[in-house]
């Protein structure tokens, strides 16, 4: 998402700013030539943000269908709540105290830099909406949908084996306080923005925020249970519905054109329309050399193509170009977004190793292809160097890993994160929300 | 009367039912069930680990015949389902004491 715009003041409106861009000649003619421009521009830009928006807010529906595919059947109905709860509450906390902790703006800072201010959003007077070259709305809306997309990262990896509220509490947490604090120090020009730091989509802003969170509470919260036997083998739980996280994987796909193209953040020029779409070919080709480069490296070293490896190569892709998808020429896109989906293959085996236990496979594809994407940055933008892209990685990381980890802890200390053996070998469908999701099917308590 | 039970692979059912149905058997049950005999399970790969499925899918077929039919039912059972290939299943004959058609109360002979 870049820093913000600059401030813009929009001057005069007139009722023919479409059309007066579409028809130079029709402009010249017209009293104020400018103020119809800049208005022209404000209703791109807004336009952008909107509709990059509803694609971002989109993607909740690619995580709940992903990770419903991904978990087995007595776990669907859970994953399903948990995403339509954590969409809502991020919505809710980023009024309430995110987005001015994420965007404090000159002089508000309670920690100059460092901590925004806190205070909930307040919509101004349509009718003198002229502070930015853009609607307070859509850009609101906009960084919403991001702050949700960080929270639903960390639902993937714990399925199937944490309690409904410690997640949602800390899925408050995540959304009013840890990502909008790390988010500030860039794109709320703070100090990172001020060394250089550069991460144009949020690979490390949004992606390996929500793969750090997931990382250490899944270190917390311990595997499923029966998912390493005692000497050390992997015992695999193939999820229940491969063709729902397909599904859930395209509409991931389709909602990066909005992550990805409107964090341009204009499309009020010639320069800044032909930004956006040469980021989604970036965009479209990264993720497409994320698949190709997984299924290939899955066909050599496990003489098969895995789906879900396929799939996460895909999402791999894309969170490694996110962090620069405007400046990558074609190809190295597309190396960038192999590159990507080759660390899928290879690190879903090492965490198992390490017995972290990630159901659908989050840390790779938001964390490790996160990093990767934003060191790599310095490699295409010529403006960027690799020391501060190391900084903000690491800083980031700390911060949010840390926080995180008080967060988790908390929780398991007071109302704990782990149902009963017996309810969590029931399905946590049953056992925690009485709702199953299938139970006409399997070992459902409807089917004959 | 026998019962002859037979285990088979999946896909071959509807070769037995059509081979059967030419003998003239009037009837079958058949369930999905699991199972493992010198074939053994196999392994499978999931997102980089390899496991064992010990148990495969077969279905398990029931015929009740009277005794002249027994040993074509067997034959043309074994024609069908054999595929040469380890696997292929078991054939099992017992005895059935009595058999009773409920709609109408005949016994043995006469309900099957």
């Amino acid at each position: 998402m870049k820093s913000k715009l600059n401030t813009t003041a929009i001057g005069l409106t007139s009722a023919f700013a479409v059309i007066a861009l579409a028809a130079p000649a029709l402009a010249q003619d017209a009293p104020d030539a400018a103020g119809v421009q800049k208005e022209a521009q404000y209703v791109f830009n807004t336009l952008l943000f909107l509709m990059g928006g509803f694609l971002v807010m989109w993607m909740a529906a690619g995580f709940a269908m992903l990770e419903a595919g991904m978990v087995r059947t007595k776990n669907v109905a859970m994953q399903c709540t948990k995403n339509i709860a954590l969409y809502s509450i991020a919505g809710l906390a980023f009024w309430l105290v995110g987005y001015n902790l994420m965007y404090p703006g000159d002089g508000n800072w309670i920690v100059q830099d460092y901590i925004g201010t806190i205070s909930p959003v307040t919509m101004p007077d349509p009718a003198s909406d002229t502070a930015n070259a853009y609607s307070t709305g859509s850009d609101w809306f906009f960084q919403m949908v991001f702050c949700a997309t960080a929270a639903s990262i960390v639902s993937g990896t714990l399925a199937e084996r944490i309690k409904l509220w410690p997640f949602l509490i800390f899925v408050v947490v995540l959304c009013g306080i840890i990502y909008p604090i790390q988010g500030s120090w860039e794109w709320g020009t703070g100090w990172l923005d001020d060394m250089g730091f550069s991460d144009f989509a949020g690979s490390t802003l949004v992606h390996s925020t929500g793969g750090w969170a997931a990382l250490v509470g899944a270190i917390v919260l311990g595997a499923r249970r029966g998912k390493y036997g005692p000497n050390g083998e992997v015992i695999p739980m193939p999820g229940s519905n491969m063709a729902l996280a397909t599904l859930g994987t395209f509409i991931l796909w389709l909602g990066w054109f909005g992550f990805n193209g409107a964090s341009q953040l204009a499309m009020g020029t010639i320069a800044d329309a032909s930004s956006v779409s040469k980021i989604f070919v970036n965009t479209n080709l990264a993720a497409a050399a994320g698949v190709v480069s997984a299924i290939i490296l899955n066909q050599l070293f496990y003489g098969k193509v895995d789906l879900t490896m396929a799939l996460n190569g895909a999402l791999a892709g894309l969170v490694s170009i996110t962090a620069e998808p405007l400046t990558p020429a074609i190809w190295q896109a597309v190396v960038i977004g192999a590159v990507g989906g080759a660390i899928v293959v290879f690190t879903v085996p090492l965490l198992d190793k390490l017995r972290i236990d990630d159901v659908v496979g989050a840390i790779p594809v938001h964390l490790f292809a996160g990093i990767w994407g934003t060191i790599i940055v310095a490699w295409t933008n010529t403006g960027v160097s690799i020391v501060p892209q190391v900084v903000g990685v690491v800083a980031i990381g700390i911060f949010v890993a840390a926080s995180s980890l008080v967060v988790w802890l908390f929780l398991a200390a007071t109302i704990g994160l782990r149902p009963s053996e017996e309810d969590e070998l029931e399905g946590m469908d049953k056992s925690e929300i009485g709702l199953e999701a299938y139970p006409e099917f399997g070992s459902g308590s409807q089917r004959v | 009367m026998k019962l002859i039970t037979a285990i088979i692979k999946p896909f071959k059912l509807e070769e037995v039912r059509q081979s059967l149905t030419d003998l003239g058997i009037e009837g079958m049950t058949v369930t999905e069930v699991k199972g493992y005999g010198r074939q053994k399970g196999h392994t499978e790969i999931y997102r980089g680990a390899e496991y064992a499925v010990n148990f495969l899918p077969k279905l398990k077929i029931e015929v009740v015949v009277a005794e002249t039919d027994v040993d074509r039912t067997i034959e043309a059972i074994g024609e069908m389902a054999k595929t040469g290939q380890i696997g292929d299943g078991k054939i099992f004959v017992s005895g059935v004491e009595k058999t009773i058609r409920i709609r109408t109360g005949e016994t043995d002979a006469e309900a099957l």
